[in-house]
């Protein structure tokens, strides 16, 4: 007898040594998991930063500039024959315009910081496949100990448009333009999005037609971003008119992709608002209105808000629907209106991806770092709004 | 809420009201897309008027855009890598665009490309047909079978016992449509294992007239638009060659090094001369009809053909254009200041 339990003991524990190995080896994959994702974002991270943190920093060169009279017709002039092929054309071709536009400068010369070709800032920055030649290399070299050519932040990057030349281009335009954009998509996507979910969730009456709304509202969700792009192109530039490139067609298109994500976010908020809320509004006598308005939305509102901005997050980041309706183009002048031709962020770090140049390798990767700062900080506000208000009912 | 609702009313009511903006809008090929966008900006840059949008369509797409119709909201350019086709400038035509001119700007040489630290190697066109064709002549050559080289001493046993890799534009790109016309048709058309089977079946043996059919067996690798993929793929695969435009040869110098194509490299004096042979002009078309309503077009044009930009110390030489010869230069210039317009003539005469 006594045998018989002790063995039946030993088998049970033996079971039990096996779950429990089991538990762990199961621990163990879920962790391996974690690692593993991390260790992507990690190398991601790294690879991003260290490829974009030298474009912050862009080479800058001392020199004289003579404003002569000749300089109005060729800009070459206003520097000596060695700082003319050093600094960058970017700069040197604005002198005539400059000069039209303040007479009282002609015939003066002043001393100037100015920004160098992109080759010097490669070769300073050690870059492979800078391009400069041996002689230029001594040269820049000695400027370098006498203090007249240095690495300098550069503002540029955030107060110049795209630029055909690397050492001139940034991203002031792209980010008006994604402002511009995401401004549009977020004036027209929450409120259709909360009005639709607010009737479907308080008012319509639950039938096969509202389901089959429903359902489609999910789908939509779910259908990949590019569709909406030929959408807008049929429905907003070729039926409505709407200039293409424009912010205008961007930002409709952009609203038809948010437009789910918002309907489907303020839905479960309106739905996690207890019944009770609504029983006792109408239980005072409340009219319809006066519960969702005055009772049910003010406490849906932090839900309703960490959707739209998760939402619009989405819409800021996307790129594939704005190529169909021609935002991915060489628009280096912000726009002054919703119907002029304009880019944004992400595809402005898709044009430069695409660059022959190498010297817009550390341009990709900057401008990389400041959309997802850009996210980074939208998603941060949703999940502190959502914090702030968490209600236990 | 009602205020946001209010501001969209009018924000959509005041972009159906307005005109569209009268900035120049150019589509079309992205291979002359690096010189003209280069060239929008020098004119935003140096003059009052704005800078152009520039969009790289593809030749195809480009002409699409531009046929569409005469309205201000189609573009006023379109860059192209191949020469308008006829059924284009029907479509042209019929949709209201009936005067174009048309200018060159310069070559474009297609570089077959491989590792810096590859053995050199010389193809003829006929053996990179070889290479990537979908059929290729049997032992015989009396019939066609499905292309069975993996080694290019396959091929030519004077070649080196390498695997055949080719990484390649994919079909959408126009470095690809050049390099099917200038490898495959040119010289399958030639061949009359392929023109024989054509005629002996008009009907169902169309694609042999000029077979262009590129083998799908992995052999023949599809790299996307974006050709400085193509450049990391190649510095890491050390037996594979690349397809691609010359000014990706000329700023990744450092790292990969062109193969000679019938002995020659490509250069801008090869090109110009005739003597490489993968090679095609590069066009922009003007829709003359926008001229006088959208501001600045003459002077956009002007520039892209000025000495300043395409001559042989030019701008765009020096980020990958190939010049055209002088005369031929001065030629299109006076196309230009003549507006001569483009006749379907033209476009059929070789």
């Amino acid at each position: 007898m006594a045998e018989l339990m002790l063995k039946s003991a030993l088998q049970s524990d033996a079971r039990k040594r096996r779950r429990n190995r089991a538990d762990r080896r199961f621990k163990w994959y879920g962790f391996t998991a974690l690692v593993l994702a991390m260790a992507f974002l990690v190398f991601f991270f790294i690879d991003i930063i260290g490829k974009g943190l030298p474009a912050f920093q862009q080479a800058e060169m001392l020199v004289q500039v003579s404003y002569s009279e000749a300089v109005k017709d060729n800009y070459n002039l206003a520097l000596d024959k060695i700082s003319r092929k050093l600094v960058s054309r970017s700069w040197l071709r604005t002198i005539p315009m400059m000069l039209e536009d303040h007479p009282e400068l002609v015939g003066t010369t002043s001393e100037e910081w100015v920004v160098t070709d992109y080759h010097i800032d490669q070769f300073l920055k050690g870059h492979e496949g800078h391009g400069l030649i041996e002689k230029d290399q001594k040269l820049v070299e000695k400027l370098c100990e006498e203090g007249k050519i240095k690495l300098a932040f550069n503002s540029g990057f955030f107060t110049h448009g795209d630029s055909k030349m690397p050492e001139n281009a940034g991203i002031l335009a792209s980010a008006i333009g994604s402002v511009l954009v995401l401004l549009l998509t977020m004036l027209v996507a929450v409120p259709i999005g909360v009005m639709t979910a607010i009737y479907l969730e308080e008012f319509a009456p639950d039938n096969r037609f509202t389901q089959l709304i429903e359902v489609n509202i999910n789908n939509l969700a779910a259908i990949p971003s590019i569709l909406y792009g030929l959408l807008g192109l049929a429905i907003f530039i070729n039926f409505m008119g709407v200039p293409r490139s424009s912010a205008l067609a961007g930002g409709l298109t952009l609203a038809l992709m948010t437009l789910p994500i918002i309907i489907i976010a303020t839905r479960a908020a309106l739905r996690a608002v207890p019944e009770t809320i609504r029983e006792a509004a109408y239980g005072l006598g409340a009219s319809n209105l006066q519960t969702v308005w005055d009772h049910v939305l003010p406490l849906a509102k932090p839900g309703i808000l960490t959707g739209a901005i998760i939402g619009l997050a989405q819409a800021m980041g996307e790129t594939a629907p704005l190529l169909i309706v021609g935002m991915m183009a060489y628009i280096p002048e912000a726009p002054h209106s919703i119907l002029e031709a304009t880019t944004v962020l992400p595809a402005q770090v898709y044009t430069w991806s695409g660059e022959s140049i190498r010297a817009f390798e550390e341009r990709t990767a900057a401008g990389i770092m400041v959309l997802l700062a850009v996210l980074l900080s939208m998603n941060a506000l949703a999940v502190r709004l959502r914090n702030r208000s968490e209600t236990n009912w | 809420m009602k205020k946001i609702m209010i501001t969209t009313a009018s924000l959509l009511m005041a972009a159906t009201a307005a005109q569209a903006g009268e900035q120049i809008q150019i589509v079309g090929s992205s291979t002359v897309y690096p010189f003209s966008s280069y060239v929008a900006e020098e004119l935003g840059a140096t003059t009052k008027i704005k800078t152009p949008v520039v969009e790289s369509t593809g030749s195809g797409g480009g002409m699409k855009l531009f046929c569409a119709g005469a309205g201000l909201d189609t573009p006023d350019f379109t860059n192209a890598s191949r020469r308008m086709k006829d059924n284009e400038f029907k479509t042209c035509q019929e949709n209201g665009v009936k005067e174009i001119t048309e200018i060159v700007v310069g070559y474009d040489g297609i570089a077959i490309a491989q590792s810096k630290e590859a053995a050199p190697m010389n193809l003829t066109r006929k053996e990179i047909m070889l290479a990537v064709a979908a059929e290729v002549p049997n032992k015989a050559g009396d019939g066609l079978i499905a292309n069975p080289y993996h080694f290019w001493n396959e091929i030519n046993s004077e070649l080196p016992h390498r695997k055949i890799t080719l990484y390649g534009p994919p079909t959408s790109s126009g470095t690809r449509d050049a390099f099917e016309d200038m490898i495959l048709k040119g010289i399958t058309k030639h061949m009359s294992v392929y023109t024989n089977l054509y005629k002996a079946d008009e009907k169902k043996n169309k694609k042999y007239k000029k077979f262009h059919e590129i083998r799908q067996d992995g052999v023949y690798v599809p790299s996307g638009e974006n050709d400085n993929l193509i450049v990391q793929k190649l510095a890491k695969d050390v037996d594979a060659l690349g397809i691609f435009g010359y000014s990706y040869l000329e700023q990744n110098i450092d790292s990969i090094a062109a193969a000679t194509v019938e002995g020659v490299a490509p250069a801008p004096e090869t090109v110009q001369n005739g003597s490489y042979k993968l090679s095609r002009s590069l066009y922009f078309y003007i829709k003359k009809s926008h001229i006088g309503q959208v501001s600045g077009m003459k002077e956009y044009a002007k520039l892209f053909t000025s000495e300043q930009m395409i001559g042989d110390e030019g701008a765009c030489a020096g980020i990958g254009l190939i010049p055209l010869p002088k005369e031929m230069r001065d030629h299109y210039r006076k196309q230009l200041a003549d507006m001569t317009n483009l006749t379907a003539e033209d476009l059929t005469r070789k």
